[in-house]
């Protein structure tokens, strides 16, 4: 599952949805929204995705995965609008027979989305400021 | 031909659109066509350097041809996934 959402992520979203009866880890990476940056407070962020592209992106993601590792379960969420803090911006979950394949799967995936997956953030801070952060951050 | 120009982030702020067509000459590459933009639109300027452009959705090269009702995409430098450091 490939997906962008405007929705609330739960911690839990895909685990049920990677798990399957072979496996024996399943390694998840939530992205959460921080209340600083360079130095500055953040108050929440906003978040736009070229979302058609974003989805194939992330699918692209998950198949150089299953060509690295032969790993089948990989699904990403990633979440647009606005964000509190502390909320999941992004969820990844990688499920294998095996943990190892599954942490440096995991690892590379968000390394990976960060590359290629057009999503872009907004930080809005406290003194109404609102900035595009346009780094690789 | 008219493609159909998409902006995202700080370029859509730049245009002041998400979305414009574009009228072309026919054989114009995707770097000539960002250029018209930049003509159309000079705060897109500063992103000549670090923006991306996509084609019906896929990274396309500045030499790439387009072709009539493409779809293509002005995209700044990501930054998706989760707020890490930079």
């Amino acid at each position: 599952m490939y997906k962008i959402t405007s929705e609330y992520i739960k911690p839990d979203a895909l685990f049920e949805w990677s798990l399957k009866p072979h496996h024996g880890a399943v390694v998840t990476f939530a992205g959460t929204v921080r209340d600083h940056s360079d130095g500055r407070r953040t108050l929440r962020l906003e978040y736009e995705a070229y979302a058609e592209m974003a989805e194939a992106k992330m699918r692209e993601v998950g198949e150089e995965i299953r060509e690295k590792w032969g790993i089948e379960d990989v699904a990403m969420i990633h979440r647009v609008g606005t964000l509190e803090i502390g909320e999941i911006s992004i969820l990844i979950s990688v499920a294998t027979p095996h943990r190892k394949n599954a942490f440096e799967a995991c690892s590379y995936a968000i390394d990976r989305v960060k590359q290629i997956v057009p999503v872009w953030k907004k930080e809005i801070r406290p003194d109404g400021e609102r900035e595009w952060v346009e780094r690789n951050t | 031909m008219r493609i159909i120009v998409k902006c995202f982030a700080g370029c859509k702020d730049a245009v002041g659109a998400a979305s414009v067509a574009v009228d072309l000459p026919a054989g114009t590459t995707v770097g000539e066509a960002f250029a018209e933009l930049v003509d159309s639109y000079p705060a897109l300027a500063s992103y000549d350097r670090s923006v991306m452009l996509a084609v019906n959705r896929e990274y396309a090269d500045r030499q790439s041809v387009l072709a009539d009702g493409d779809e293509l995409a002005c995209i700044p430098p990501v930054s998706g996934g989760g707020a890490d450091p930079p």
